[in-house]
């Protein structure tokens, strides 16, 4: 067996991955109003209420100021630090008519095209990539 | 007795199942992507399983936040394709079956694998897209299915060590089950992607492919792969990859491999694709 891990040190590591924000307890706790808001959009009856009046349908649902903004804003990396799980997300961009490629290039600030390209040539390298202490 | 005769690995990456349902597996962009998996579609229509454990993850389509099991076993009879926002995906229902679901549970359990036993539930593309990519696009699935499904969305997901763990008791379980029946486990998910973050898009073909390397033979150096390395190494979601582990550990001390497929990219990601068989 595995020796046990050191909880704490488990998850600090996570913070020193660059532009990724791993879905811990915390952050699935202060997003778990924001994810079960964007599960709702599941059902085709709540898309429509959604669509027709966004702001009154988020204040259904207890979320703070900042969270309600950055889904108006469809603020995806705002989404991610306030709590916000990317396979939740989805349901919100889904109804948008929007793809996995189309939303997540918006959190790389590439253009679509550029961010498509880059795919194509083989994707993001992890060179530079692995740790915040990496040289850029 | 029921016996494992192989282990299939897949991603299950959605714009895979959606170029299948748009029947554009021939253009350019997909092609490569989908030939890479001829050989397996052949393959299975020689094998005939009878029934496929089918390890994957759900995507915010039949759990939500409420509820996060770390390991599932569907034991129901059928299973409907969920709608994930885009509607349900054109494909058949998938057919439990339950008796050998419902041994495999309970021997878990008692092997002390704590299981959450799931009667109904719908299952995404985590699930169907692997039986597209394998099967093709029949009326109906040539075999009866088994999900499997493991949290790696909310973390801690299970160690690849106790993923390589749970396939060996599953084994166990599978070969204590009286019927005559020619079983397959599949692992799906990965390879390197990350969906979220500016870090998006990140793709490592080496580290993906010394993966698939060290699938084959007697090595067990990947159980002891830390949830920090895949992150690094492999983006946020290549963590999926632990549940390829649950197919390794289920195929015993050693493997041979049969077939394998690497192709940069499918939409984010790295497919990756592997078929095993147990030496024995």
């Amino acid at each position: 067996m595995t020796a046990p891990r050191d909880i704490h040190s488990y998850l600090a590591e996570f913070e020193d991955i660059p532009g990724t924000r791993i879905f811990t307890a915390a952050r699935a706790r202060q997003g778990y109003h924001l994810n079960q808001f964007a599960m709702s959009l599941m059902k085709a009856d709540n898309r429509e209420r959604w669509k027709a009046d966004e702001r009154g349908y988020l204040d259904e649902w207890p979320l703070t100021d900042d969270q309600k903004q950055a889904v108006l804003a469809r603020d995806y990396n705002r989404l991610l630090d306030l709590g916000g799980n990317i396979y939740f997300l989805s349901k919100i961009f889904s109804t948008d008519g929007k793809s996995f490629v189309q939303a997540v290039s918006t959190m790389t600030g590439m253009p679509l095209e550029d961010y498509q390209a880059m795919m194509l040539a083989g994707g993001r390298s992890p060179e530079g990539q692995r740790s915040k202490k990496d040289p850029k | 007795m029921a016996r494992i005769t192989a282990g299939v690995a897949s991603s299950h990456i959605p714009a895979l199942g959606v170029a299948a349902d748009l029947n554009k597996t021939q253009e350019e962009y997909w092609r490569p992507a989908f030939a890479g998996y001829d050989w397996t579609r052949r393959w299975e229509a020689e094998q005939q399983p009878d029934v496929v454990i089918l390890v994957y993850n759900d995507h915010a389509s039949a759990f939500d936040m409420k509820i996060i099991p770390t390991f599932a076993i569907g034991c129901g009879e059928r299973f409907k394709p969920a709608d994930e926002g885009w509607g349900p995906r054109p494909v058949p229902d998938v057919i439990g079956h339950p008796d050998l679901a419902w041994h495999i549970a309970q021997s878990l359990i008692l092997d002390e694998f704590d299981m959450t036993i799931i009667n109904e539930m719908d299952v995404d593309h985590g699930l169907t897209v692997p039986l597209t990519m394998m099967f093709g696009q029949p009326d109906a699935w040539p075999c009866r299915v088994i999900p499997l499904a493991v949290n790696v969305v909310t973390y801690p997901p299970p160690s690849g060590n106790r993923c390589w763990a749970l396939g060996e008791a599953i084994a166990r379980a599978v070969e204590s089950f009286p019927e005559n029946l020619n079983v397959q486990v599949w692992g799906t998910g990965g390879m390197s992607h990350q969906l979220q973050g500016p870090r998006a898009g990140l793709i490592n073909q080496e580290w993906d492919n010394r993966f698939l390397d060290r699938l084959e033979g007697s090595t067990q150096e990947l159980r002891h792969i830390p949830h920090i390395e895949y992150l690094r190494e492999t983006g946020s979601e290549g963590i999926e990859m632990v549940m390829w582990l649950i197919m390794r550990g289920a195929l015993g001390q050693t493997t041979r491999m049969l077939h394998r497929h690497y192709h940069v990219p499918a939409s984010n990601t790295a497919v990756g694709h592997i078929v095993l068989e147990p030496v024995t």
